[in-house]
């Protein structure tokens, strides 16, 4: 039985028809316009008329070939199900997933948990049997779907088919498509955050999550567990979030800005066009990498002196993470900064240096005040960023949950907290999982304000000087 | 309408004149007429500009006197507005830029190495082609040159100087219930004359202008062009110009350049009705440009 035919081999095969129909499309196009006397006769020009048949071929087929791989194991499955011997289809649904898993299994040939009974053998056979008619019959559906739609444009072209509107109109729809993928992704996301925040939000109220000064999330598995009730008060990893995220802004900001300046201002073409790209390599480092500089040579940096000046410096410190992610952020500010500087008319400059203002002068007092609009955008932007950050704050500050403003301790954040609760193993419906939704909908809603207000403040400069 | 009046008034009085002289043909590019004045304000000697390899203007010598209009006229690319920046040292600001030969404010060379740059933009303003008002509120934009000069020391006497200067470039009376509202705010007009106002404000020698109308409607152009005339009494004013209407209008004389080139200066009304050069009456007839 291995007539079926593999998906991306069928893909493949859809590709190759609508290349196909490209040809032919515009191999018809040239006879007909030979017809009626002259590629000049033809509405549009035959590379139109190929594009139109191999959109037409290849979009159906595709629309056909998507839905059918979305839906065809859940069909399969429940087909299978409904063949099981009664006994078998009476049982609670989690018993039931775990058939099925097994069923999966020695379809897929891997060894089974439980022994194989005969009617397991059978379901999985049966399994097997539906899998491949599936396949069969999606790619007999397709290349037909694909094979009709290309003769039937075939058949329709003639000059006075206005293929170049036609094609026009079929992009966009194309475009349509793409960005409400990406509107309906981000809405998904969302809305599984919000409902398991909800589910969250039952078992610990909004209000205790909110206002609580102390977090230690454990959840007993058992009543007679020690610990048995754990805490969820969130404020102390905010605390964290804000403070590295200050430190990160405080070393980010002043290098950013001033690089920007002397960037836009006062570098020649040369140097800026070397030093720009190699400020912009500062934001493709990955942030893992930053993670174990700030970890192995930062952190016990800042340890040893503060040892020298008998400082008590815990070995992750805030100040460590902070310093490194101000650092990775630079090119946030500074690149954007830049841009907005460089967009400043060059007539204020000119205004400014008539009336007898230095260079100094016309940077502080016109340029930097009428890209400052921009510039605070940009800033926020680069908060936005060092708020999600997660590698270099779970490498460098620690984990345990201090509510403290002094830097030299160790702090923790709202994402390294979310990486807690989510690593190793974990029941989905106890609060201590869901807590790391709760935090992601805390973090999302600050990010997105934050966004927001960027937004907004660059919108606004727009309008400033036309 | 008004222009093909204009022209056949001007035909009408060149033929009152009689020509004497033949005219310099097209082929000499020796600066003919008056470049030189009594007691100047500014003296410019030999003057040369390079931009990189390329020579953009060729040993002009020009004068400019105490409170007069001088306008200077030709097309496109002649080097007007590049001869203009010279006088301020605006040029400074383009790094491939060269200028020789001399120009002396009130005898001062300005491009002697002992000569700062700074206060000398404050003897000599200047006004730019687009209205370019600072995005900051109509009083800032004013008293931002007064400020950064040092020339007041208490709001008293900025308040003061904002006044004067804004009532002096006839603004005042527009502007004086809202000079916290943004410079922006105003139309384009009114932006040019907040620009002259700044200018004004900080006490300049001689005032540049280059192109000051040319992004303005008729009326706005007919309204700096009074306040250039009433400005004539306190300053010297250089002015270039696309319209010879206007140069007519608002100079008592007008420097033609071509190509680089300082073709001809006269009294303004001997240039545009009795011109020497060959290449000035094509220009002012209209047979180019």
């Amino acid at each position: 039985m291995d007539t079926n035919m593999n998906p991306t081999i069928l893909l493949l095969t859809i590709l190759f028809l609508s290349v196909m129909g490209f040809i032919m499309g515009k191999r018809r196009s040239y006879a007909v316009a030979n017809d009626a006397g002259g590629i000049s006769e033809l509405h549009s020009r035959p590379t139109y008329y190929g594009s139109l048949t191999a959109l037409w071929c290849a979009i159906p087929a595709l629309i056909i070939f998507s839905f059918w791989l979305l839906f065809e194991s859940r069909i399969i499955t429940d087909l299978v199900i409904s063949s099981l011997p009664d006994q078998l289809q009476n049982l609670p649904a989690d018993r039931l997933n775990l058939i099925v898993n097994d069923i999966k299994n020695i379809v897929n040939g891997n060894i089974v948990s439980t022994d194989s009974n005969p009617s397991m053998v059978a379901a999985a056979e049966h399994y097997k049997k539906l899998n491949s008619l599936s396949h069969v019959s999606l790619t007999v559906i397709v290349i037909v779907v694909a094979i009709v739609a290309m003769l039937v444009i075939q058949r329709t072209i003639n000059p006075k088919l206005r293929a170049r509107n036609h094609v026009e109109k079929m992009i966009k729809y194309i475009l349509i498509a793409c960005s409400t993928i990406a509107i309906f992704t981000t809405i998904g996301i969302v809305l599984s955050v919000l409902y398991e925040s909800i589910r969250f939000f039952k078992v610990i109220p909004l209000t205790d999550f909110l206002t609580g000064l102390e977090w230690s999330p454990q959840m007993a598995i058992r009543a007679d567990q020690v610990g048995s009730s754990g805490s969820f008060g969130v404020v102390p990893v905010f605390m964290g979030t804000i403070l590295i995220s200050a430190i990160a802004m405080c070393v980010a900001v002043p290098i950013g800005l001033m690089s920007a300046i002397y960037l836009s201002e006062y570098a020649n073409r040369t140097f800026r066009s070397i030093a720009k790209p190699l400020l912009e390599i500062l934001a493709g480092i990955p942030t893992v990498v930053y993670g174990f500089f700030a970890a192995l040579t930062v952190a016990p940096m800042i340890r040893d002196t503060g040892a020298f000046f008998w400082l008590d410096v815990s070995s992750e410190s805030a100040l460590a993470a902070g310093l490194v992610m101000g650092i990775m952020i630079i090119p946030f500010v500074s690149s954007l900064s830049d841009d907005v500087i460089n967009a400043v008319p060059q007539s204020l400059r000119d205004g400014a240096y008539a009336l007898g203002a230095t260079k100094s002068e016309t940077i502080r007092q016109v340029v930097v005040p009428a890209a400052l609009p921009g510039i605070v955008g940009s800033v926020l932007l680069a908060v936005s960023r060092a708020i999600g950050e997660t590698m270099i704050v779970v490498m460098a500050a620690g984990m345990s949950a201090n509510l403290t403003v002094n830097p030299l301790k160790t702090v923790t954040t709202v994402t390294v907290q979310i990486v807690a609760l989510l690593v190793g193993d974990q029941e989905f419906d106890s609060p201590k999982t869901l807590a790391a939704f709760a935090l992601g909908l805390m973090l999302f809603i600050v990010t997105l304000i934050l966004n927001v207000i960027a937004l907004v403040v660059v919108r606004k400069y727009r309008e400033q000087y036309e | 309408m008004i222009i093909e009046k204009e022209r056949a008034e001007l035909e009408n009085k060149r033929e009152f004149i009689s020509k004497k002289e033949p005219l310099v043909s097209r082929e000499n590019r020796k600066t003919v007429g008056h470049p030189i004045v009594e007691n100047p304000r500014m003296t410019c000697r030999n003057v040369n500009v390079y931009y990189g390899d390329k020579h953009a203007i060729h040993d002009v010598t020009l004068d400019i006197g105490r409170n007069e209009v001088i306008a200077m006229i030709g097309p496109s690319g002649c080097g007007k507005s590049t001869f203009l920046r010279c006088l301020n040292r605006m040029n400074d600001t383009i790094d491939f830029c060269r200028v020789t030969g001399s120009i002396s404010l009130d005898g001062k060379n300005i491009y002697d190495k002992d000569v700062d740059v700074v206060p000398l933009r404050a003897q000599v303003g200047m006004v730019f082609q687009k209205p370019n008002p600072f995005p900051k509120s109509i009083y800032e934009n004013v008293a931002y040159g007064p400020k950064i000069h040092g020339l007041v020391q208490n709001r008293v006497e900025t308040d003061e100087i904002v006044e004067t200067s804004l009532k002096k470039a006839g603004l005042w009376e527009e502007v004086k219930d809202r000079l916290n509202q943004p410079g922006t705010s105003l139309s384009g007009g009114q932006q040019q004359r907040l620009c002259i106002a700044r200018t004004i404000a900080v006490g300049p020698e001689v005032i540049l202008m280059d192109e000051p109308c040319s992004a303005l409607d008729p009326i706005a152009t007919a309204r700096i062009e009074d306040l250039i005339d009433e400005l004539r009494g306190n300053f010297s004013i250089a002015i270039v110009t696309h319209s010879m209407q206007q140069a007519s209008r608002v100079s008592q004389r007008t420097a033609y350049f071509h190509l680089g080139d300082l073709i001809e200066v006269g009294s303004t009304d001997q240039v545009f009705l009795n011109p020497l050069h060959q290449l000035t009456e094509d220009y002012v007839t209209g047979r180019f440009g």
